[in-house]
């Protein structure tokens, strides 16, 4: 053992690391050759376009490559300085470069996503823009008197700068005043924040309901003969084989108020034809479709975990004395604990991001955060908010995978 | 054997059947009365119904018929948790999210034991199969025979009367079974608890039993002490199963009283004690150990009949040698003879002539 801090030495004399690595070089080439075509698909389809989209949710150009000599007035007079003639004077050149450009819609847009209302102000006066002279403040504001808002000069000084955190104080539903300091935005305007949290919720009571529902059918899996567990397998499986759109549209078949289940209940003299129950267009539509998708992706992790439980467990626990039920509780249900976690967080990380189906059966109120990035990608192209959106989802799925990792441990993770 | 208890009915098989599938019987018809503190040993090979026997009395499984009485009471309906019983699987069972003292505390803690109490136990449970330091580490982090033995602490910290052991030793290797062996034995007997234990490993049966119950079909084919069951076999299964054995076919030619002559097939008269041969004429099957076998005649008794052998193959076994010889038209007869200095050296295509003990020879209905 004296020896052991001593360098190792082939036969030869090599040392005995050297050695080791030349044998596994070619083997690890060529492994790594086998994953290679894998690896740059994953680049190309999925770390790049996740790069780019955070990259977009904090960097934004749109407004200060148009207004170059706006961005270098702010540069040279700190916030807080008087607007003064010569800052008139750059935003009248400004506003005539963007005539010129053709950029003053895109321009506007972006000063209009912090103080709306300006998107016409930009077209407007830059039509004019090749006519002023100075005194360019007086000029300017005959044309639009509202040039002369604080609040406009304080969002395209923030602009001015491509680098901004501003989309993610939008996403968080804050504001920065005339003064610059960071402010809740006015009580009517605030819905991203309820947003989260009604997404945070819902995602978490789909995750119950499915680790309800998807055990005892993991179970029963687990335990049945070979031949039964096959059909039932097939039962579980069926849904995946379906077209998810199918399968929300047969929920609304059922759920709507006019709906196959309104129906029966209205047949069976449970309910009056006036008190049909809304089951659609709402959470509770979203969360029973999302449930019923989403419960394979629970039953198949819990039933590869449970398939490993000898039953002689349950058998010893019971002969120790325990009830069936100090049995399940003490014994069986500590050891499916990794099919749970697995089961329960993949559910809760599809959940915090499903799009589709609250979309078609969510209404109003059965709306989660996807649909407002959806919205804001097609829509509204406000392609910076929905980034700093998605940045923000990404990071709440993440810290809800530290928390499993740090409560489990990812690698009792089993998956099937 | 040395605990031979009196049969006092503490365990009760009363006409028990059992059938999974309703076709077919897995247990016909056992009776089986066990006595407190015997170490009874169900042996058979797999499918015989024994670990079923064992399910049906720790209340795993129902009886389809019968009744199951435990100290006098019928516990078919009895919950497994009710019947007080400990019971050591063939995997050892043992829980792998709790340490080995949670596994142990556990049969008390369902029991509503008071904590100091609970360790009290535990440690007394864990110095009885010497694994006192042990208390705090994982089932995963013990060896095979570690695990085994807080298996059997588990099984017996609560005190139960009775214990049910189901192959607990099949996963062991040979040197630590045996020790094993040992060990559960001399638990047995210091604590004084009955056993019931299952084992498809018939030199385990016959170490450890008071008395053995050899299963086959469904059906106890013989219960007995071991020593009985080696040397008296009932039936050829029991013959067949326990042990190695010879078996020469042939007819009965002579019948009188506990001795007879046999007919072989190519018309050799040997000498045999008959065992459930009825007459004069029958078919049987005549069972002879191989170390009773005999090749020098003045080992013989005088007047015995000998047979002629041709030697086979001679393999050397350490202690013994083992020769297969081609004996009456057969060629898996054997012979073991005791390594000894000056024991003679047999040679394969050596013709010889080999007899036994009429009481060793035993004639036997053919299965």
């Amino acid at each position: 053992m004296t020896d052991a801090t001593a360098l190792l030495t082939t036969a030869d004399g090599k040392p005995l690391k050297a050695a080791l690595a030349a044998s596994l070089a070619t083997r690890r080439r060529r492994a790594f050759l086998l994953v290679a075509p894998l690896f740059l698909f994953i680049m190309i389809s999925f770390i790049v376009p996740i790069g780019q989209m955070l990259y977009q949710s904090f960097y934004n150009d749109t407004f200060s490559s148009a207004a170059p000599n706006l961005a270098e007035w702010f540069d040279a007079n700190p916030e807080g300085s008087a607007i003064d003639e010569s800052a008139y004077a750059a935003l009248a050149a400004d506003l005539a470069l963007m005539k010129k450009d053709k950029t003053a819609g895109a321009a506007g847009t972006r000063i209009n996503y912090d103080v709306s209302g300006t998107r016409s102000m930009f077209t407007s006066t830059a039509r004019k823009a090749d006519k002023f002279e100075p005194p360019f403040k007086e000029a300017v504001l005959a044309e639009e008197k509202k040039w002369d808002d604080p609040n406009i000069w304080r969002a395209m000084r923030s602009a001015s700068s491509p680098f901004t955190f501003d989309f993610y104080l939008a996403a968080l539903d804050l504001t920065r005043d005339s003064s610059g300091s960071i402010v809740p935005v006015a009580e009517g305007q605030a819905i991203y924040k309820t947003l989260f949290w009604r997404t945070l919720s819902m995602s978490i009571e789909i995750t119950a309901l499915c680790l309800l529902l998807g055990f005892p059918i993991a179970h029963l899996l687990a335990v049945l003969p070979m031949r039964k567990a096959m059909l039932l397998m097939i039962l579980v499986l069926l849904p995946f084989w379906t077209s998810l759109l199918v399968r929300t549209t047969s929920w609304m078949v059922l759920l709507q108020s006019q709906g196959v289940l309104n129906d029966m209940l209205v047949w069976a003299g449970l309910i009056d034809e006036n008190g049909r129950i809304q089951m659609m267009y709402n959470q509770t539509g979203t969360i029973v479709a999302m449930t019923h998708i989403l419960l394979p992706f629970t039953v198949l992790p819990l039933y590869s975990v449970m398939k490993t439980i000898p039953p002689s467990y349950v058998r010893a626990a019971r002969s120790l004395g325990a009830t069936s039920w100090t049995a399940f509780r003490r014994v069986y249900l500590p050891q499916t604990l990794p099919g749970i976690g697995a089961g329960g967080l993949l559910v809760f990380i599809l959940a915090m991001g499903y799009y589709i189906t609250p979309a078609l059966v969510g209404g109003a109120d059965g709306q989660m955060i996807s649909n407002m990035i959806a919205f804001h990608m097609q829509k509204s192209l406000n392609w910076s908010l929905a980034a700093a959106l998605a940045a923000m989802l990404l990071a709440i799925v993440l810290i809800f995978f530290w928390i499993y990792d740090r409560l489990v441990g990812i690698d009792k993770m089993k998956l099937g | 054997m040395n605990t031979a208890a009196t049969d006092d009915g503490f365990v009760v098989f009363d006409h028990v059947q059992k059938s999974y599938d309703g076709e077919t019987l897995v247990v016909k018809d056992l009776n089986l009365s066990i006595g407190k503190g015997e170490f009874l040993t169900m042996l058979g090979p797999s499918g015989s119904g024994k670990t079923t026997c064992l399910m049906m009395l720790a209340g795993f499984e129902t009886a389809t018929h019968g009744e199951i009485r435990l100290a006098g009471k019928n516990i078919n309906d009895m919950p497994p948790h009710k019947r007080g019983i400990g019971m050591v699987f063939q995997n050892y069972a043992l829980f792998p999210h709790m340490t080995v003292g949670e596994n142990l505390a556990f049969p008390l803690e369902v029991r509503g034991m008071g904590k100091s109490e609970r360790e009290a136990k535990v440690m007394r449970a864990l110095d009885m199969v010497q694994m006192g330091k042990f208390a705090n580490r994982r089932p995963a982090q013990l060896s095979g025979g570690q695990q085994q033995r807080i298996a059997l602490a588990r099984a017996l910290v609560f005190d139960p009367e009775l214990v049910l052991m189901d192959e607990p030793l099949g996963a062991l290797d040979k040197q630590l079974r045996e020790h094993m062996q040992f060990e559960i034995k001399h638990l047995h007997e210091t604590l004084g608890i009955t056993v019931v234990y299952v084992t498809h490993d018939q030199g385990e049966a016959l170490t450890m039993s008071d008395r053995v119950a050899v299963f086959n079909d469904g059906r106890i084919q013989q219960l007995a002490p071991p020593d009985e069951l080696y040397e008296r076999p009932q039936n050829s299964f029991v013959a067949q199963f326990i042990g190695e054995n010879n078996k020469l076919p042939g007819t009965v030619e002579t019948l009188d009283g506990d001795s007879c002559t046999v007919r072989l097939a190519t018309g050799e008269l040997i000498d045999a004690t008959p065992v459930n041969v009825r007459s004069v004429g029958q078919e049987t099957l005549v069972s002879i150990r191989p170390e009773r076998v005999e090749f020098k005649a003045d080992m013989m008794p005088p007047g015995a009949h000998m047979v002629d052998a041709e030697v086979l193959e001679v393999i050397y076994m350490g202690d013994i040698f083992r020769t297969r010889m081609r004996v009456a038209g057969t060629e898996d007869f054997v012979m073991k003879s005791r390594n000894t200095l000056g024991q003679t050296k047999l040679r394969p295509s050596e013709k010889i002539k080999i007899g036994w003990h009429p009481q060793d020879a035993r004639a036997l209905e053919p299965m």
